[in-house]
């Protein structure tokens, strides 16, 4: 599929599915949305690249070794972050609000919630991807 | 019948022949597009039943992540139910 027109639009409406999708992410505790749907629309937009040039020529861009590293650090940090609750002699994932200790309500004042949100996002996007990639090459083996 | 309610009642009923036309779709890819139409309609009805993430998420995994599998499928199988 080499169409010039679908090839521009999707170059055009890419940076902003993939804001779209961090916004949905870094904004999970003030907003609807969260880790999961902005890491969905994340991994949309690199199928999206990949349906529209070849998949090869994204496997470039996002080497299927990469991703499989991506998801394996975002399960690990969110594992990490919660034990830190648990060295803290509390629950798995307990808060702690002097870490990232802003304002209540605004962007960095939701403790350890950013960052596991940022990891699970991270974990669903790379899933998506590989998730395409590996239903793609099942015929190659 | 005010107009919130006719909203309702529209929305719910594409809803209902959009889930019996991928029922009798012999075409498999139509079939996969309908479904689309119907995951989106489904995020709208989250939406006005006050649950805006599960709309999202409704968006992103039914309209987008589940149908393009279901292509992906399609283009290594056959496009014809038998």
């Amino acid at each position: 599929m080499d169409d010039v027109v679908l090839q521009t639009v999707t170059l055009m409406l890419l940076p902003f599915i993939q804001t779209y999708g961090i916004y949905i992410m870094v904004n999970g505790h003030l907003t609807p949305g969260g880790g999961f749907a902005g890491g969905a629309v994340l991994g949309i937009s690199l199928i999206l690249y990949a349906l529209t040039f070849h998949v090869d020529e994204a496997a470039k861009v996002y080497p299927r070794r990469k991703a499989e590293a991506l998801e394996s650090l975002g399960a690990l940090v969110f594992i990490f972050i919660g034990l830190l609750g648990v060295l803290g002699g509390a629950a798995f994932l307990t808060n702690n609000t002097s870490f990232l200790s802003g304002q209540a309500g605004t962007l960095l004042g939701g403790g350890f919630i950013l960052p596991v949100t940022v990891a699970v996002g991270l974990k669903v996007a790379s899933t998506v991807v590989t998730l395409f990639f590996h239903l793609l090459e099942e015929e190659k083996r | 019948m005010d107009m919130i309610e006719l909203f309702h009642v529209m929305l719910l009923s594409f809803l209902i022949v959009c889930a019996l036309a991928v029922a009798h779709l012999r075409d498999l890819l139509s079939a996969v597009i309908v479904f689309a139409a119907y995951s989106l309609i489904m995020a709208i009805v989250w939406q006005q039943l006050n649950a805006p993430d599960i709309a999202m998420t409704e968006a992103a995994m039914g309209a987008g992540i589940t149908t393009l599998l279901f292509m992906v499928t399609i283009s290594k199988t056959r496009r014809r139910e038998q």
